[in-house]
């Protein structure tokens, strides 16, 4: 049985068989009643999530810096993707890919910037940068009238499962792919030490350009899939309180774990429906959990591990730390 | 014109005494443990809360001295608290930790009080205030209480910091934590007065802003809290002047946002002050860099 899993962990082979299946499942579950809409709308939450985790924990986990603002990346996205929906768009098949690749590209812009503030300061000082882009996201998109104010905006319901799934494998497969390259091992050598980083000869502008523009990426995209499925965004939605889910999510699952951030992001969704009937107690508990994790287990379920599957053939046999 | 100004100026030195002293306690923390209390804003919100409470559930009308007292003690215990059972554990662990454990406290804060107190409270009127008129400004007998609170409490920190020996003690521990226990300074008890003072500082902040506010409600944490951090920020942190300076500077700021733009942008001119600041001078007005070593 034991070697049946080891050599299931080592098999090449399963995490593509595990996709098309997947894809086939959501695809299936569109057009034949397998599942109520409920269950489909948590479904498409979970990805949302893994998508959210997973691209904050390339700049919390492999990158070891602190940001706050991932929930204003997700805010530039939806905005960006509604406004395409509702204002720029005729109702087509591409409007919804169109709308978040765009969402996606604002949130990349921006993200952009903020990395280039990210060269003077770090640690505590970032993690301030961050809070006040996410304050100003949220104020300036209720100051403009054309967004719809602090009233929000009613996006069409365009996201579904297969669309979802599709989001979650290119993010996932993106930033798998970045962590094992050249780029990856330049992000990891700026969390152990920036300045000995910079001194064997890293590039760490870059790769922390590309870092944070990736992560606002993928943030973006969430957002835009999360205003096409939820029928109503307002800056409310995008707060802190947002950013501190996506929090939870990643130091659930783990710092620096593609795994940890998938598991991570269904143990919360799931347990976020779960206690539904909490009503505002709810977030009280969320960043109890937080805490008692920092003090008891700091690096997550995962941290610092990764499934065999992610890893890169030649990384399978060492016992390197990703 | 000028009387518009000079009207609004009380207005922003009443708002920024409140600020100066909540960033006092962000910048005393910061000091000791080189670490950003979030949490320090909710316990801000709670003295506003407290002094609510102390006032309407009390069966006997406490004198205004005496309320100010216990809403000091109470908050300022809570926050030594607060450092005993979350921060305390994760005194070695990475820095991020520690700002994340503080986040969390301060968002469980809060919304326990949103949980238990859903809708805004009114501040009953603890103090007659009067108006008084010179040479056409006008100033509130309750606008000179706070503000006079606020700087006689400033004057006895410095005091406290410059003049005893756990001042002494605080600012040895800031310099260099590491040779500090060998001279005999019992650091954990210094860490704890420091969290004590700084939350009870808070504390009374928070009960002078329902007094010149009265509507309080679990996000004032969040809308003022925050502010006197940005306030803290742009002194820079770590520097107890510097928090002073940034408090008033960004009432200041804030006061005259709202009374020459909407006031709607208040929030957005802050932060982005705040951003400012911090890309031309990363360790803000009074701040110092702290040396890197490889």
């Amino acid at each position: 049985m034991r070697a049946f899993f080891e050599s299931l962990g080592r098999s090449r082979m399963a995490l593509p068989i595990l996709v098309v299946l997947g894809f086939a499942f959501c695809v299936a579950c569109e057009f034949l009643p397998i599942i109520n809409t409920y269950t489909k709308g948590v479904l498409i939450m979970v990805g949302i999530n893994i998508i959210l985790c997973a691209s904050l924990n390339l700049v919390n986990g492999y990158m070891g810096e602190f940001s706050v603002g991932h929930a204003g990346f997700m805010a530039l996205g939806a905005y960006a993707s509604a406004v395409m929906t509702i204002k720029w768009l005729p109702a087509s098949v591409f409007e919804l890919p169109l709308a978040v690749l765009f969402g996606g590209t604002v949130a990349a812009a921006i993200g952009f910037l903020l990395a280039l503030l990210s060269f003077k300061t770090r640690g505590d000082y970032l993690a301030i940068i961050t809070l006040a882009f996410l304050m100003i996201v949220k104020s300036a998109v209720e100051n403009i009238e054309y967004l719809g104010g602090p009233r929000g905006m009613t996006p069409p319901v365009l996201t579904n499962l297969p669309w979802a799934f599709f989001w979650v494998v290119v993010t996932l497969w993106i930033i798998r792919n970045l962590v094992y390259s050249k780029f990856g091992r330049a992000i990891t050598a700026i969390r152990e030490d920036e300045i000995a980083a910079n001194a064997m000869g890293v590039r760490v502008r870059e790769a922390k350009i590309l870092a944070f523009s990736t992560s606002a990426f993928f943030g973006g995209v969430a957002g835009a899939l999360y205003a096409q499925v939820n029928f109503f965004i307002d800056p409310k939605s995008f707060d802190i309180v947002r950013s501190t889910e996506i929090l939870v999510m990643v130091y659930l699952g783990g710092v620096a774990s593609l795994a940890g951030s998938i598991l991570g992001a269904v143990i919360f969704t799931l347990l976020f429906q779960a206690l539904q009937d909490l009503g505002t107690w709810r977030m009280v508990v969320m960043p109890l959990i937080l805490v008692l994790l920092m003090i008891f287990r700091p690096r997550g379920i995962m941290g610092m591990k990764e499934l065999p599957w992610f890893l890169p053939k030649r990384e399978l046999f060492t016992k390197r730390q990703p | 014109m000028l009387y518009y100004i000079a009207q609004q100026t009380i207005n922003a030195i009443q708002l920024g005494s409140i600020y100066a002293l909540i960033a006092l306690g962000y910048s005393m923390v910061y000091g000791v443990l080189v670490m950003i209390n979030f949490a320090h804003s909710d316990l801000f919100m709670l003295g506003a809360f407290a002094c609510l409470l102390l006032a309407t559930m009390l069966p006997v009308q406490l004198p205004f001295v005496v309320i100010l007292l216990l809403v000091m003690a109470i908050i300022g215990l809570l926050g030594a608290l607060i450092e005993r059972v979350a921060y305390r554990p994760l005194r070695g662990a990475p820095r991020v930790s520690a700002i994340i454990t503080a986040l969390g406290c301060g968002l469980v804060i809060q919304n326990t009080t949103l949980s238990l107190s859903p809708y805004p409270k009114y501040m009953p009127e603890l103090f007659n205030s009067r108006t008084l008129t010179f040479s056409g400004l006008t100033i509130t007998t309750l606008q000179i209480l706070i503000i006079g609170i606020s700087f006689g409490l400033m004057v006895a920190l410095d005091f406290l910091i410059r003049k005893t020996r756990y001042g002494m003690a605080m600012r040895a521990i800031s310099f260099d934590v590491r040779t500090v226990p060998l001279m005999g300074i019992p650091v954990n008890r210094i860490i704890s007065l420091t969290f004590l003072v700084g939350a009870g500082l808070g504390g009374a902040a928070g009960m002078l802003y329902g007094l010149a506010y009265p509507q309080i409600s679990s996000g004032i944490g969040i809308l003022i809290g925050w502010k006197a951090f940005i306030a803290a920020v742009i002194g820079g942190i770590g520097s107890i002047r510097g928090a002073v300076l940034g408090g008033f500077l960004l009432g200041l700021v804030e006061v005259m946002a709202v009374a020459f733009t909407d006031s709607s942008y208040r929030d957005l001119i802050a932060y982005s002050l705040l951003l400012l600041i911090l890309v031309f001078k990363p360790y803000g007005l009074l701040g110092q860099a702290p040396n890197q070593k490889v």
